[in-house]
């Protein structure tokens, strides 16, 4: 079998710290879901088919807590919307002169938040044929990469003393810490944080069920009416 | 098998934005008031599942200090924005070894 230019060039790009970095996160994710007893299989099918891991983390939280499965379903769907700009921002770079739609397709399964970074950067500087490639180059490698450290973290966890067990199931949330004030550029994002971090967990003392998805939507909402009226009126 | 058919409908309902994306593409404006709201929700959901992880977590992290728990972030922060130029791989590894450093001290071990 012969891989194209740019699918190898995909390969080496992603191959360092951005995979370091993936796999780290998802050995964590691998060791909550065996602080929660999920089977390691559905856990490794869930990096697969979710390939998100805020959604992942939310699931597994979610279930924990024995959230109803609809209630865990809409809160994933609100945490993977942020896909819908992300894929309509990067479908015109990654588009070539003739369009294979299906690979198209396969290719936006495998959009997160670092292959899309990379090529969004990236993208432009390279010839156009083989962006497609490049990106699905790149992105597998971290998706494949990334079901492995699932089933790593899984096996890490249970095996080892509950001291390093801690320090692994703290990877997701450190990770989640970081990136979330990282990216903080506008007034809206920030005051999103902030409601956010108040009204989840204040919801959660009350009702765990419910508390990731309408601590979401609450907290969400007043930043943004209070930032939009803020700037209508001044 | 009830757990494998909620993680087919999160992938799913995951997928469900990026197959849109690509039919849309070059035919909606990502800069509209609903995509900063979605963004806002997004973020409110993601920053108060963090905390809550963090301050009162379920599970194994329960079995670690609040007060280690959030030094554990501070340091990762100090290592990430001062120390390593924002090196996400560093950051996060200050973190992981010093929950696990003063978890240590605290008991003991």
């Amino acid at each position: 079998m012969k891989f194209s230019t740019g699918f190898c060039r995909g390969v080496r790009e992603a191959m360092g710290v951005p995979t370091a970095v993936l796999a780290a996160g998802y050995i964590g994710y691998g060791a909550i879901a065996a602080d929660m007893k999920f089977p390691v299989l559905v856990a490794m099918l869930s990096t697969a088919a979710i390939w998100a891991l805020p959604g992942q983390i939310i699931l597994m939280e979610m279930s924990g807590v024995g959230a109803p499965a609809l209630v865990i379903v809409l809160a994933v769907m609100f945490s993977a919307m942020r896909f819908l700009p992300m894929t309509v921002t990067l479908m015109p770079i990654l588009r070539g002169a003739q369009r294979g739609r299906l690979r198209e397709y396969f290719a936006a399964h495998l959009i997160a938040m670092t292959g899309w970074a990379i090529v969004m950067r990236r993208g432009p500087e390279l010839p156009q044929a083989e962006r497609l490639s490049f990106f699905t180059g790149l992105a597998i490698t971290g998706w494949v990469v990334s079901i492995a450290a699932t089933g790593a973290g899984f096996f890490i966890a249970d095996s080892l003393p509950l001291l390093a067990r801690i320090g692994f199931v703290f990877l997701s949330p450190l990770y989640f810490a970081i990136v979330l004030l990282a990216d903080l550029r506008e007034r809206m994002m920030a005051m999103a944080l902030v409601f956010g971090a108040i009204c989840g967990p204040v919801i959660h003392a009350f009702n765990p069920q419910w508390s990731v998805l309408a601590g979401g939507l609450i907290g969400g909402t007043l930043a943004f009416a209070l930032r939009r009226t803020g700037r209508r009126h001044g | 098998m009830a757990e494998t058919l909620l993680v087919i409908a999160c992938g799913l309902a995951s997928y469900l934005w990026r197959g849109l994306g690509v039919l849309l593409s070059g035919r909606i404006n990502t800069a509209s008031p609903v995509f900063s709201w979605v963004a806002c929700v997004a973020y409110a959901m993601i920053a108060g599942l963090t905390v809550r992880l963090v301050v009162m977590p379920g599970g194994t992290l329960a079995h670690a200090a609040l007060a280690d728990r959030l030094i554990a972030c501070a340091v990762a922060f100090v290592v990430y924005f001062a120390l390593t130029r924002r090196n996400l791989f560093f950051g996060i590894g200050s973190g992981f070894v010093a929950l696990i450093a003063l978890t240590a001290l605290r008991t003991g071990g």
